[in-house]
């Protein structure tokens, strides 16, 4: 019993202090973005890392997840004659919440593992003790720049795959379920409010943050050697994954809930 | 006048092992001092404490009366230095080039030519030839990487310069050639030189003076010549092995 009770202690420390160095990092890193030098060689090669190169796989799991909900919303509108809201269900839907959080889901895989893998690796080959020496803030050279590239990028990135999810749907209604492609436009844009979409692009610039503030904290802290590098990697993918779907709910909840 | 003071430092890490106990030495302005030691033996970990890299527990470490500790003039205090590290650390996603721009460009206010120029100017000066300045490290060869990192330390102009482990991982001939290189370069430049190293060959090519390090105290200090006349019986039995090893290998 008293074994238990101690080694229930000792995880729920370890537990606090993890967080505990998680904001200590998150706070030094984004007071970080307001003081100079900013290195916009830098901001702008992550720039492209999260958003250009990150485009194919979002796009590609946009494009069907907007298919896949069509044909769904089609098979369970059938039962109660209410084929006609798939347009507005599809459209909704993937701009509040599935674009948002598939494309958050698919950049903390893509880009949360190799920031912390690059990161890492530096650790170990002392590239960042290289920094130090040559009068440079790591934090702010490695962590501000990828930081303000998830915030800008990740939104630019679910406005497409909004679009591209729509289209899917688009795609599957007017093809496969037979419905005129005017009157799904028309449904589609008479039901859209402004809100659906700022909320989707708030939580992408929430959601760029959590995934490169944890794929720089993970790459900071691995171990050295390549086993470190490693299980930094799987830490920062799996951190990056929960802390989506945790603001997922938070943000929901607070621009929608009662 | 003393350039660099080690004042009895201390450095545990948190599993307890302790790996600095008590190092007490005094490098001169001007003097290119070695550190000698078994792999293992605080030698990396003091250079770190020296950096800053690591914070020591006890102790302090004085270069021109700046502590390693103040941290108001920490930034004044890492100014003074550059390192040429053991596996390089030139910076994976930047050319040759760019990397020995990349220091001149946080402590110089010229033009991007003008640094580029310096830059070119630089690796030229380490026996680089223009061909490679625009690749990658992982593009060139091991000895080619060590004078683009050594490029890269004196770029900054600093007024004490590092070396980790110079040759490790070289073959004896660039490991040489290298060696050559690193004392042209500090006396061209007449600065504070230190280096770690467990090649007593390297201690001996490079300087006069050395240090000693054993289970984290520095057990000797003098010069490279009068080791094997020193009583420390660690001494004796780390100069005769590397005497015979050097034999061997000869």
């Amino acid at each position: 019993m008293t074994e238990s009770i101690a080694s229930l202690g000792k995880y729920t420390i370890a537990a606090l202090q993890e967080i505990g160095r998680v904001s200590i990092f998150i706070l030094r890193s984004v007071r970080s973005c307001f003081y100079p030098p900013f290195f916009p060689w830098e901001i702008w090669r992550q720039m492209l890392a999260v958003g250009f190169y990150s485009l194919p796989i979002v796009g590609l799991t946009a494009i069907f997840a907007g298919m896949v909900l069509a044909l769904q919303m089609h098979v369970g509108f059938t039962r109660f004659n209410a084929e006609g809201a798939i347009a507005t269900v599809v459209v909704i839907s993937i701009t509040r919440e599935l674009g948002p959080v598939f494309a958050g889901l698919m950049v903390a895989g893509r880009l949360g593992s190799s920031i912390a893998a690059e990161i890492g690796s530096m650790k170990v080959s002392e590239q960042i003790d290289a920094l130090l020496t040559l009068r440079v803030d790591p934090l702010k050279f490695l962590v501000v720049p990828r930081i303000i590239a998830g915030l800008l990028m990740l939104p630019f990135l679910v406005l497409i795959a909004d679009i591209i999810g729509v289209m899917g749907g688009f795609l599957v209604s007017t093809t496969v379920l037979d419905f005129s492609s005017g009157s799904y436009i028309a449904q589609t844009v008479k039901n859209l409010e402004l809100m659906d979409v700022v909320s989707g692009l708030a939580k992408a610039s929430a959601f760029g943050f959590c995934i490169t503030a944890f794929g720089c904290y993970h790459g900071f802290s691995s171990d050295l050697g390549a086993r470190g590098v490693g299980r930094a990697t799987t830490s920062a993918v799996v951190s990056s994954c929960i802390g989506v779907l945790v603001l997922n709910y938070l943000l929901t909840a607070l621009f929608f809930g009662k | 006048m003393s350039k660099i003071v080690f004042k009895d430092v201390h450095k545990s890490f948190e599993d307890g092992q302790k790996v600095l106990n008590g190092i007490s030495l005094e490098i001169a302005d001007g003097e290119t001092h070695i550190i000698l030691g078994q792999s293992g033996c605080g030698k990396s970990v003091l250079l770190k404490c020296l950096l800053g890299i690591f914070p020591i527990d006890a102790g302090d470490i004085l270069v021109d009366d700046l502590s390693v500790k103040n941290k108001r003039t920490y930034s004044n205090y890492i100014k003074k230095f550059s390192i040429l590290f053991q596996g390089n650390a030139l910076f994976d996603s930047m050319t040759i080039v760019e990397n020995v721009e990349f220091g001149m460009k946080q402590i110089r206010r010229d033009s991007s030519a003008v640094i580029k120029s310096i830059a070119q100017e630089k690796l030229l000066s380490v026996g680089l030839e223009s061909r490679v300045f625009n690749l990658y490290p992982a593009e060139i060869s091991g000895g080619m990487q060590k004078r683009a990192a050594l490029a890269r330390a004196i770029a900054i102009e600093p007024e004490v310069l590092l070396f980790d482990e110079p040759t490790s991982g070289l073959d004896p001939v660039t490991g040489g050639i290298i060696c050559n290189l690193l004392r042209d370069t500090v006396k061209k430049l007449s600065i504070t030189s230190l280096t770690i190293t467990h090649d007593l060959k390297v201690a001996q090519f490079l300087s006069d003076r050395a240090s000693i390090l054993n289970k984290g105290q520095v057990v000797w200090t003098g010069h490279t010549d009068d080791m094997k006349n020193c009583s420390n019986d660690f001494v004796k039995e780390f100069y005769h092995a590397s005497c015979v090893i050097s034999k061997k290998t000869d």
